[in-house]
C-alpha cells in the first residue's frame, strides 16, 4: 500500500493521543472526519495500523525489579536458538524476548517481585535455560523515554 | 496495592493484547454482565496497573526497516552531565525508548532506522554527539516478541 502524506500526519496525531475520537485526530491532522475514517480503515485493512494494546504497570501489581538479561548462546548447536526461544518462553516472569545481530544474541526482560525473588527466578528458571554461554545483567532503574512512537 | 483475582487476571490478559476491545466484548468472552466488567477495569486503571494505549504499527510498511539497541555508557558521570545527556537523547526523534539501567552500561536505547546506511547517520550526527557520551554497543533487532508475563 501506498503510504500518503496524510496517513503519516494521521498515524503521528493517533500515536500521540490513541484515545482521541477520529473527529479530534482528523482535525489535528488538517482533514475531513470522513478522510480520517477512511484513511485509517484502509490502513488497518494492509495490515500498517496492526491495533492497540494497554500497558501494564508492572511496579503497581507489585513487580518492583525488572532487569534485562544479555545472553550469548552456544551457536555450534544449530538448534540453540529455537530451544532457547521455547524454554524461555515458557518462564512466566519474562515480559520481552529480542534477538539480535551483534554481540550479544538474545535479550530477556525478566520481572521479579524483589531482590529474593530475582535471585529465585535467576537461579531455578533462568539458569535451566538452555545453551547459555554467557549472560549479562542490566537492571532497571529508571524508564526517560517510552513512547515507542515513529519519527513519520 | 490491590489484590488481583482470576476474573481480573483475565481481563488484563484480554485488553493487553488488543486495547480495542470494548468492555461489551470483554464481558461476552468473560461470561460477566457489562456494568461488573466496567467496574473492573476503572478499578484497574485507578490503581494504576492499566496504564496508556499504545498504537501498533507495521514498522516495515511505514519505511522503518531497522531497529537499533544500544548500550551507552558515559565518559563523565555527575548529576549534571546524566542532566544534560536525558535531555539531550530524548529529543532525538529515531530514539523511541531511554532507560537508564545499572550494570555493563548506564543507559539503554533503542532506536528506529529506514535502513543500516540511516542508523549510522543517526549513531554518527545524533548519538555520537551527545553530551558526555562514552562507550557504545549496538545489536541490530532480528525478531522480537512480547509474552504476557505472570498474569498468565
Amino acid at each position: 500500500m501506498q503510504i500518503t502524506d496524510t496517513d503519516r500526519r494521521l498515524l503521528r496525531q493517533l500515536m500521540a493521543a490513541p484515545n482521541d475520537t477520529t473527529a479530534a485526530l482528523a482535525e489535528r491532522a488538517g482533514v475531513t472526519p470522513s478522510t480520517a475514517a477512511r484513511r485509517l480503515e484502509k490502513l488497518s485493512q494492509n495490515k500498517v495500523l496492526l491495533g492497540q494494546e494497554r500497558v501494564i504497570n508492572w511496579a503497581a501489581l507489585g513487580f518492583a525489579v525488572q532487569v534485562s538479561l544479555r545472553i550469548t548462546l552456544d551457536k555450534t548447536d544449530p538448534r540453540a536458538f529455537d530451544e532457547m526461544l521455547g524454554a524461555a518462553r515458557g518462564v512466566p516472569e519474562v515480559i520481552e524476548i529480542q534477538t539480535f545481530l551483534g554481540r550479544v544474541d538474545l535479550r530477556l526482560q525478566v520481572l521479579a517481585r524483589d531482590m529474593a525473588h530475582y535471585q529465585e527466578v535467576y537461579r531455578t528458571r533462568i539458569l535451566a535455560l538452555p545453551h547459555i554461554t554467557d549472560i549479562e545483567a542490566l537492571m532497571h532503574v529508571a524508564t526517560i523515554k517510552d513512547d515507542e512512537a515513529l519519527p513519520l | 496495592m490491590i489484590d488481583l483475582d482470576d476474573i481480573d487476571r483475565a481481563i488484563l490478559r484480554k485488553l493487553v493484547t488488543d486495547a480495542t476491545l470494548g468492555t461489551g466484548q470483554v464481558a461476552r468472552d468473560l461470561g460477566m454482565s457489562q456494568p461488573a466488567t466496567w467496574r473492573r477495569v476503572r478499578r484497574l486503571e485507578e490503581a494504576g496497573i492499566l496504564g496508556g494505549r499504545r498504537i501498533l504499527l507495521d514498522k516495515q510498511a511505514l519505511g522503518f526497516g531497522v531497529t537499533v539497541f544500544l548500550g551507552v555508557k558515559l565518559a563523565t558521570k555527575g548529576r549534571v552531565s546524566l542532566e544534560d545527556f536525558e535531555r539531550a537523547v530524548t529529543a532525538i526523534p529515531e530514539v523511541q525508548t531511554v532507560e537508564h539501567v545499572l550494570g555493563l552500561y548506564d543507559y539503554r536505547l533503542r532506536i528506529v532506522a529506514r535502513d543500516l546506511p540511516d542508523f549510522e547517520r543517526v549513531l554518527r550526527r545524533r548519538i555520537m554527539t551527545l553530551p558526555g557520551i562514552g562507550e557504545v554497543e549496538a545489536n541490530v533487532l532480528l525478531s522480537e516478541e512480547r509474552l504476557p508475563g505472570p498474569l498468565g
